[in-house]
């Protein structure tokens, strides 16, 4: 079927971000705008003794000063976090904190100037007398008897409690086992960077009442909603939220954002255009974080290295507050993930949500996936070491098989599709990994440190069913929507809730539009990031964009039933006999390919209106609302290749193999380049990222000079394949890329650096692996 | 990033640029901005006049002078990493600092003039042996590396002086450098730098010359492991055992972050010394 699925479409917006002509909120000038800029906490903990924005206000330039009291007192709400399991303690998230500090980088006053630099400016004159506190930023010493209390609501710095599986039955797994793998680890704090700093742009109509919003985010119906309801409180149907291109998100653009609620209040009640554009360095402590988990985790198994059990307790640091999905994160998305593509007949896994003094964590690309990836890949590794197993064959024993679909997890979960034993073939043959393990045994004998890591990954994508995602403590329904319109010259275009900050969904859903109605894709224009124009969406992240791609594929079946209708009564033969052919888009009477009309006669047909069934309504446009009935479930396998220099602790990357089932491909170059970008994040976790503080609060990775991002020149030419089971119930078959590099690169990259370190009798490092802990571990190893 | 205010001058010549310091209190010389900038939009430095030296035709470019190669201090590090006539140390420490960007805005005399403890022409320089050539109201003056180095951000510039050239003896034959480099994995700055000049003469090291800088307040000699070099036949033995004696030459604090420590970093300076010799040595 088709000209374009499966086909490399060069992406339709490229040309403009080649060019610099992309729309940015940071490039949106409007007549009057006035500009603000929010003078932020630099301690952790404190307490707000008194601020003196008397000076700033008096400033020529500057229109408003506010303070954290001044916006309580305005009665807008304070922000709301979406995901909430039974007896979770929800402290109060304000936009600008009021008397008290719990992360380093909260806004305590915000300036409205005629310009930027006189807003800077006014800042320098905003006195804050803070009383600092004592902090504590590890989730692990949070919970101990006598740790600095962030919220009064949340004893211990505890907030909730997540448990799945069968404690009892894993408990006696571990008991019985030949061998048990018991392993303390950090999944580390990482800070998203997206290349665009977040942006908000106001604009209060007076007249109208209506207000429109800019801002980078992921999900701009979502956040439509939840200001209308919950935080701005005005009338959804007067309220317009628009995310322009956004320079990238990861996931950390999905959240409410205090500035979401300041800009806008700011605007009405000065009744002016406002706008911000976060700096990098506050990019750093206010854009949500990601990760930061300190587990313990168990695996038994018998001596044959068969599986009996999985054992795992997180704490996972929430920061100050709860942001929008944080909860969620490491529970619903996380623990739901620990069955891999294996057979675990036990599985108990438990959280705890921790706040301590830092910057609100939640998801980040990957959310809960990739950790519970690191967990089980790295025990699996470690009992490969142990057992004296090679780690493709321990996992390989192992596997779910495919015959065994629909599987049901042990953990909620009921997986579509897959097969497994095929994807580690795959892998095993295209990284020459036979060949590698004889040739790392060479270099061992020559005392090099080599190693070889495995992985393999799953992922539950399109985060939806929105029964099973409420069912889980989700506050929404995660369906999604999409429209068609068929202009009558036969242009159309296309309306979808999801949001494209880098995926290129113009060109992907304007494939899969063209394809099911069978027209060229220069005539198909797709339209998203905008409330005024699509009708609802619930946003991109969790690789959601195959719920919204399937909503369309459902709307050009009702467009391709209607255009079938009028051409069956143009042709004057009945329905059943109509032959809608997607290559041409044509709808001819069967047997007689002659007797055709064009997708554009009919169009322009619904336009004069005068040859139409009786009855039938004029125009051409449908909408579907899809609420999928599972989780899609792409997976992976990765097989990687590094050398360590002894003298120095440094790894270099030889050589790197990715194979996913990603399902059915809509387009293979932009699937390669989401894996691409995927294993240079994972990398970038396992080798170099770390968003440390100290332990008063302070965020020393505050900086690109101190927060080592992945760097082009320190990476190989990926080799980049796949393997592919459709989804039954996805109607294009379609499962998911936009997390898979990430999560199977993470442990990947880990798992061959500790296989290079073996030998020296090292069993675990935690990430990120930098040199120097690699080189002191090669020193305390006493070779 | 928005810097505070401040007003903008740009000098035509040296002479003007000197008296337009004069003329303003605490006013800053601007060339690449590359070092300048960045601090202004922090607000760390705030300085209330900018003179603007960038587009001073003299003060750019490479010439040989005899047996010696002149820079001029607004010559980028581009251009180093590009040209024939400088020291071949040069080209390839030009070619470590940064990107392509940074490259071709960022000058030498900044550089210097900078002092920043991490950054690689320091401790080039230093084992060069170079000269910098200084302009004042109170007329020329030229310093060894060696001594214009004098700590964190510290140079022996006095207020109102300008750099005006750089001067850099040539090797002669039988002379190989080298700079190593252990680069930063966030900033890409220098954790350890260690720069060799080593001349050799039927298998033995007749002289050597060696700096290092990053892990220090200021890039130094390393006058220990010279000598342990000097008249010795080189070997990877030979070179070890020297590169080891670079523990007594490091004075001051040793400086760290988060990410790399005081004793790994002292640690690396062994590694990288031992790597410069080597490759200028050709062992
Ligand atoms: C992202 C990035 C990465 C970098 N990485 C490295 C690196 O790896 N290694 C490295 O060595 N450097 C690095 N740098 C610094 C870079 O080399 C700068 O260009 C250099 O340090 C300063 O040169 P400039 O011409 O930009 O000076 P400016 O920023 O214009 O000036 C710096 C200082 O020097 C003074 N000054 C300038 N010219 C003169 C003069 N002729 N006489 C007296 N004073 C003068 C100025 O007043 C100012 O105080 C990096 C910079 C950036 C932005």
């Amino acid at each position: 079927m088709g000209n374009y699925i499966g086909k490399v479409v060069k992406r339709v917006e490229d040309p403009r971000f080649i060019q610099g002509k992309g729309r940015y909120i940071a490039n949106l000038n409007l007549p009057g705008m006035s500009y603000a800029a929010i003078k932020r906490s630099p301690h952790a903990h404190a307490n707000i003794k008194s601020i003196n924005v008397e000076k700033a206000r008096n400033m020529e330039g500057v229109i408003a000063v506010m303070t954290g009291k001044d916006l309580a007192e305005s009665g807008l709400g304070t922000l709301p976090c979406g995901f909430t399991p039974p007896d979770i303690k929800l402290p109060p998230y304000p936009a600008l904190a009021i008397d008290k500090i719990r992360y380093m980088g909260h806004g305590v006053a915000v300036v409205v100037a005629e310009s930027r630099y006189l807003a800077q400016d006014a800042l320098d004159l905003i006195e804050v007398n803070y009383e600092v506190l004592d902090a504590v930023v590890d989730a692990k010493k949070a919970r101990e008897e006598g740790a600095p209390q962030v919220h009064e609501e949340t004893p211990n710095n505890t907030s909730f409690y997540w448990p799945i599986g069968d404690k009892e039955a894993v408990e006696k797994a571990i008991s019985e086992a030949d061998h048990v793998v018991d392993l303390n680890l950090i999944n580390q704090r990482l800070v998203p960077n997206a290349m665009e700093p977040r942006a908000v742009v106001a604009q209060w109509d007076d007249f109208s009442g209506e207000m429109t919003v800019w801002t980078t985010t992921q999900n701009p119906h979502v956040i439509r909603v939840l200001m209308s309801a919950f935080t701005l409180f005005i009338p959804e149907n007067k309220l317009r939220v628009i995310s322009p291109d956004v320079g990238g998100g990861f996931g950390s653009k999905i959240f409410h954002y205090p500035e979401e609620i300041i800009i806008p209040w700011l605007s009405k009640a000065l009744n002016r255009s406002v706008k911000w554009v976060s700096l990098r360095s506050e990019s750093f402590v206010t854009d949500a974080h990601g990760r930061d988990h300190v587990t313990n985790c168990k695996l038994a198994l018998k001596s044959d290295g068969t599986f009996t059990g999985l054992y795992v307790s997180i704490h996972a640091n929430m920061g100050g507050y709860l942001s929008l999905f944080a909860p969620m994160v490491p529970s619903a998305l996380c623990l739901t993930l620990l069955n891999g593509i294996y057979t675990i007949p036990a599985i108990y896994g438990e959280t705890y949500g921790v706040m301590t003094h830092t910057v609100p964590v939640d998801a980040y690309r990957g959310a809960g996936r990739p950790e519970a990836s690191y967990m089980v890949e790295r025990l699996i590794n470690i009992a490969a070491q142990e057992l004296n197993m090679d780690p493709l064959e321990i996992r390989r024993k192992n596997l779910i098989q495919p015959d065994a679909f629909p599987f049901q997890t042990q953990v909620a979960l009921v997986y579509d599709s897959g097969n497994y034993p095929g994807l580690l073939d795959k892998a095993e043959e295209v990284s020459g990994y036979q060949a590698m393990r004889a040739a790392q045994k060479q270099a061992r004998g020559e005392g090099k440190l080599v190693g070889i890591g495995v992985s393999t990954c799953i992922e539950a994508c399109g985060v939806a069913p929105s029964k099973a995602v409420i069912s889980l403590g989700a506050g929404v329904g995660l369906w999604e929507s999409g429209s068609i319109r068929v202009h009558p010259t036969g242009m159309i275009s296309v309306f979808t809730g999801n949001h494209s900050h880098g995926q290129g969904h113009e060109t992907t859903f304007a494939q899969v539009v063209a394809d099911e109605l069978g027209v060229p894709i220069e005539n198909i224009e797709v339209i998203h990031g905008d409330t005024g124009r699509s009708s609802m969406g619930l946003g991109t992240y969790g690789s959601r964009s195959n719920v919204g791609m399937a909503a369309l594929s459902k709307t050009a079946e009702k467009i391709r039933e209607k255009v079938i209708k009028i051409a069956a009564h143009q042709l004057e033969a009945s329905v059943e006999d109509m032959v809608y052919d997607q290559e041409k888009g044509e709808i001819h009477v069967k047997g007689s390919p002659d007797k055709k009309k064009a997708f554009g006669e009919i169009a322009f047909a619904c336009l004069t209106a005068h040859e139409l069934p009786d009855g039938m309504e004029p125009g051409l446009e449908e909408t579907s609302f899809y609420d999928p009935e599972n989780f899609v479930f792409p997976n992976s396998a990765h097989i990687c290749l590094v050398e360590i220099d002894r003298n120095t602790g440094e790894v270099e990357i030889k050589k790197y193999t990715a194979i996913d089932d990603v399902g059915k491909v809509i387009n293979p170059m932009i699937v390669e380049g989401q894996i691409q970008g995927g294993i240079a994040q994972g990398v970038g976790q396992a080798l170099w990222e770390h968003g440390a503080y100290d332990d008063q609060g302070q965020l020393l990775a505050g900086s690109m000079m101190d927060y080592a991002m992945p760097k082009a020149g320190k990476l190989v030419d990926y080799q980049v394949d796949r393997t592919e089971t459709p989804s039954p119930h996805n109607p294009l078959g379609v499962k998911g890329v936009g997390e898979m590099g990430t999560i199977a690169s993470t442990v990947s990259m880990a798992n061959a650096v500790m296989d290079a370190l073996s030998p020296l009798g090292i069993k675990h490092l935690d990430m990120p692996l930098t040199a120097e802990k690699i080189w002191n571990a090669i020193q305390n190893s006493g070779s | 990033m928005y810097p505070s205010k401040f007003d903008y001058y740009r000098a035509g010549s040296v002479s003007e640029a000197l008296s337009l310091m004069q003329q303003h209190e605490d006013a800053k010389l601007l060339a690449g901005g590359h070092s300048l900038v960045p601090v202004m939009n922090l607000r760390l430095a705030t300085p209330p006049v900018l003179i603007d030296i960038g587009r001073i035709g003299d003060l750019k470019g490479i010439s040989s002078v005899g047996g010696s190669v002149k820079i001029g201090p607004l010559t980028t590090h581009a251009m180093i990493e590009a040209s024939a006539d400088v020291p071949a140390l040069m080209s390839q420490a030009a070619s470590g600092i940064a990107d392509p960007q940074v490259r071709n805005r960022g000058t030498i005399g900044g550089n210097i003039a900078h002092a920043d403890p991490a950054s690689d022409w320091p401790t080039v320089l230093t084992a060069l042996g170079a000269t910098i050539n200084i302009a004042g109201s109170n007329g020329e003056r030229s310093v060894g590396a060696t001594d214009f180095f004098q700590g964190l951000f510290e140079t022996s510039l006095e207020e109102n002086e300008i750099i005006t050239s750089i001067s850099v003896p040539s090797h002669g034959e039988g002379t190989g450098s080298s700079y190593a480099k252990l680069f930063h994995p966030a900033s890409g700055y220098a954790i350890v730098g260690a720069a060799a000049v080593i001349t050799m003469s039927g298998g033995q090291c007749t002289g050597a010359s060696v700096a290092v800088g990053g892990l220090t307040e200021c890039a130094t000699k390393a006058p220990s492991v010279e000598a342990a070099l000097t008249g010795k036949a080189l070997n990877e033995a030979t070179i070890a055992a020297a590169a080891d004696a670079v523990a007594g030459d490091l004075t001051g604090d040793i400086l760290s972050d988060f990410q790399t420590s005081a004793a790994y970093r002292k640690a690396m300076v062994k590694v990288y010394v031992k790597r410069a010799v080597s490759a200028a040595a050709g062992i």
